[in-house]
């Protein structure tokens, strides 16, 4: 029978598309007032069961109580009409309307809209007051951070009513402060007796916010545990179905010759504005050198002129032979010809084609390599193919089916594919943006073993991340990036998170060599 | 250029300027809702047959102009559902039933009259005629004003004062009512919309719906108004200065009567080159005349004039995703 303590109880969901059975059986019950965390890997049918509970899809089979009464969802309106709220990873807001006009867009009082606008400036006002949500009505969206953006979307929930509130991967898009802002206010929504459904990959959020978490893996459910008797080390297995290193596991390094060598290097934006304002370092073989900082100092600039995206001027050594940084030979093609690899921190723009299958996205930047082709007129498809196949099994691409569309690989997946194309190619230096955002567990500890690996044979890596965590275990050396320069070098053995973030934020910033 | 000179050309402009205001309004609604819409001309050009043919069969410019809107109302239903149901390409949609609409207008008005694809010229009550205005004809010894109101304001047929009177009532619909707000929504972001629970399918028939009837509002007053008849291709590319004036206005209603304002203007300043030269002492040529809309259109998108940025979901499909 179903419980009237439970804000929702699923019981026996299962929803297939085509032969892929995203949910299986899914039965879970979230007690009322309570923040419940769903975690597993993507892919794990997160996604898919949060979408059945919005009404995007209709099970194939299972019941659906809400609050104890047995509920179908067949349609967005009826959830909400049901008391669920949703706020998407990518949020649903018109940019150009106000918070106002966003909020009462779906939930207008009548078809003159002063009345509604004056309403909801009203139950605003009173909501920012009780929660925290502090928010301009009348600015306009795209002028609003994205942490603003984020509580104009719980604003929209709260204003149709709703009880149960599913947040999907809040907090990738946010700041460390906007994401600790964010969860004082889905606590201040559970004390007022919301429930909370947060989904997230980020184990260390679940361990701080949640009270209750599920486990989801391949589609099924595999446990739901009370979150102050659980760690994160047991959560990890539970997810991935074996024991995972959260830590990188990784020799001392063996420095060689330097590898590049970069002066005094500088980028202008296309408004005019420098974002690079005089970089020097030097990476020598056999070194990952990490850089931190707070997205937008710098750091994509600097990997976009070493790959030759972007113009720039100063001077860049690679094996001590100059790199030229603007006109012929400054494109990506002659820095690959070079020996220099590149994982682009935007995979799916910079990466991959989406559309495009996995063995042509494998063959970008290498499409004239030999072995490609089969005479001077025609490329080798199948060589080709059967190379990716190859690729798709050293790095444990799920599925291995070179003829899918990078779209249809998860994100950790699709991260393989760009990592294999090319780690494959023996670079003598690896620039590697953000390897592992939006990537699974699993798939970061692979991904974190392939930089290492390649580490390890002598290569020179230089490795871009807003994830303080993942450039302190990867990185030999770190070099802290504020407003276009580096702020210090430090050695990850005797740094803390409280100098970083000091640096990061510009402050302290010594310059002294590690 | 004498007083009188100017007033029939800003007399000619303001006739020649509604046709446009119609199907640039037209385009707004469709456009707003993210339906690009090239096919403007085409359910112009059917509207203006189906008008004529049937004002000069019963005699009435009303049935006329029912079946001139129920004529541009079935091109539109028809780019909705390859557009909408079926999420086919706007552009391909527009295109394929311009050149339908080219095609199929002189078909039926030869096979109906036999005279070369045109209709029989229209007369009496089967067109729209010129009303007076309340004491124009008194107030004409006023000087300066008198002539303006009794020469370019007043004398126009009833379709004219509907477009003018269209501009706020569009502004009104856009930014004070819900389905307004609605509409401006689904051309920004479908998903939001989706989301909040609305019809994105049904919202985007309605915008199409409207554009339907405003292009037949101004195909029938090109038939029956403006001309006493129909004629092979006789709206002559304006949809497509519709839809450079909606591009020049930035997508907003005011804006755009003052666009085809501007716009007819140029048209009027094209029938009478005499003046042209009279005022600039060179002779301009025609042609150069009737390119200027577009001129100024490219230069409005090249950035010169503002930033004209369309409807950011304008032209795509819109595909529920996960």
């Amino acid at each position: 029978m179903a419980d009237a303590r439970y804000a929702i109880e699923l019981k026996g969901i299962s929803k297939s598309f085509g032969p892929v059975q995203a949910n299986k059986d899914i039965h879970i019950a979230v007690p009322k007032g309570t923040i419940h965390g769903i975690i597993g890997e993507n892919g794990a049918g997160k996604s898919t069961l949060m979408s059945i509970l919005y009404g995007f899809y209709r099970a194939d089979s299972g019941e659906i109580f809400i609050n104890g009464k047995a509920t179908t969802i067949p349609d967005s309106q009826s959830a909400i009409r049901a008391g669920i709220g949703m706020v998407f990873q990518h949020f649903k807001l018109v940019q150009n309307f106000t918070v106002l006009e966003n909020v009462v867009l779906g939930a207008e009082e009548g078809a003159l809209l002063a009345g509604s606008l004056a309403k909801a400036r009203k139950v605003l006002t009173d909501l920012s007051r009780e929660y925290e949500l502090d928010v301009d009505p009348d600015a306009v969206i795209e002028d609003l951070s994205v942490g603003h953006q984020q509580r104009v979307e719980i604003l929209k929930a709260l204003y149709r009513q709703a009880d149960i509130l599913i947040l999907d991967e809040p907090t990738g898009v946010l700041t460390p402060a906007e994401a600790d802002h964010l969860f004082r206010i889905l606590k201040g929504l559970r004390d007022q007796g919301k429930t909370i459904i947060l989904i997230t990959h980020k184990l260390r959020e679940i361990m701080e916010t949640t009270d209750n978490v599920s486990v989801m893996r391949r589609g099924t459910m595999v446990d739901t545990v009370k979150t102050a008797e659980t760690s994160p080390e047991q959560l990890a297995e539970l997810m991935v179905g074996r024991k995972v290193l959260l830590e990188v596991e990784k020799k001392p390094a063996l420095l060689g010759r330097t590898v590049l060598k970069v002066e005094d290097l500088r980028v202008v934006d296309e408004h005019g504005v420098e974002r690079l304002k005089g970089v020097s370092f030097e990476i020598r073989s056999g070194e990952i050198l990490g850089i931190a900082g707070v997205a937008g100092n710098g750091q994509s600039e600097l990997l976009e002129a070493l790959g030759g995206i972007a113009r720039a001027t100063g001077k860049v050594t690679l094996n001590g032979a100059d790199l030229p940084l603007s006109g012929k030979g400054a494109d990506g093609r002659s820095r690959r010809a070079a020996g220099i690899a590149h994982v682009p921190e935007d995979r799916q723009a910079l990466g991959l084609i989406m559309d495009f299958t996995a063995w042509e996205n494998v063959a970008f930047g290498y499409h004239d390599a030999p072995e490609y082709q089969k005479n001077s007129l025609f490329m080798d498809n199948d060589a080709l193919r059967a190379d990716t196949e190859r690729k798709m099994a050293t790095f444990d691409v799920r599925p291995p089916i070179p003829t899918l569309a990078a779209k249809s690989f998860s994100g950790g997946n699709q991260q393989k594919i760009v990592v294999a194309r090319e780690i494959e190619r023996n670079p003598d230096l690896l620039l590697v943006g953000q390897p592992t955002r939006g990537v699974d567990i699993g798939a970061i500890e692979f991904i974190h073993k392939q930089i290492v690996a390649l580490r390890d044979q002598g290569k020179a890596i230089l490795l871009v991340s807003v994830e303080l965590d993942e450039i302190r275990s990867l990185s030999d050396r770190i070099a802290v990036m504020f407003d276009g320069r580096i702020m210090g070098f430090r050695d990850p053995e005797t740094t803390d998170e409280r100098d970083l973030g000091l640096m990061m934020a510009g402050m302290a910033g010594t310059g002294e060599a590690a | 250029m004498d007083y009188a000179t100017l007033l029939q050309i800003l007399d000619s402009t303001i006739r020649l300027a509604t046709p446009l205001l119609f199907a640039c309004l037209a385009g707004l609604y469709s456009e707003r809702a993210g339906i690009f819409d090239i096919g403007l001309e085409g359910k112009m050009l059917m509207a203006a047959m189906s008008s004529a043919s049937v004002a000069f069969l019963t005699g009435s410019v009303w049935a006329g102009l029912m079946a001139g809107i129920l004529a541009s109302m079935l091109m539109a239903g028809i780019h909705g559902v390859a557009s909408i149901t079926f999420r086919g390409n706007q552009l391909i949609s527009g295109v394929a039933l311009n050149f339908v609409a080219s095609g199929i207008t002189v078909l039926v008005a030869q096979r109906l009259f036999g005279q070369g694809g045109r209709t029989p010229p229209l007369e009496g009550e089967a067109r729209f005629n010129p009303i007076t205005l309340p004491f124009a004809e008194e107030l004409q010894g006023v000087p300066i004003l008198g002539p303006l109101y009794y020469e370019v304001i007043s004398g126009h047929s009833l379709l004219v004062y509907i477009a003018v009177l269209t501009v706020p009532l569009t502004w009104w619909i856009l930014f004070r009512t819900r389905f307004g707000l609605r509409l401006r929504a689904v051309g920004e972001n479908p998903a939001a919309v989706d989301t909040a629970g609305i019809s994105v399918v049904g919202l985007r028939f309605a915008a199409v719906a409207i554009t339907g009837i405003l292009c037949g509002l101004a195909g029938a007053y090109m038939a029956t108004a403006l001309q006493a008849g129909f004629g092979r291709e006789m709206t002559a590319g304006r949809g497509y200065i519709a839809l450079a004036a909606l591009i020049f206005a930035k997508w907003r209603p005011v804006a755009a009567l003052w666009a085809c304002l501007l716009f007819g203007f140029f048209q009027a300043l094209a029938l009478r080159p005499d003046v042209v030269q009279a005022v600039v002492q060179v002779k301009i040529p025609v042609p150069f005349l009737d390119a200027l809309p577009y001129v100024l259109t490219v230069l409005v998108l090249a950035g010169f004039v503002g930033k004209a940025i369309p409807p950011r979901a304008g032209g795509e499909p819109y595909v529920k995703e996960r």
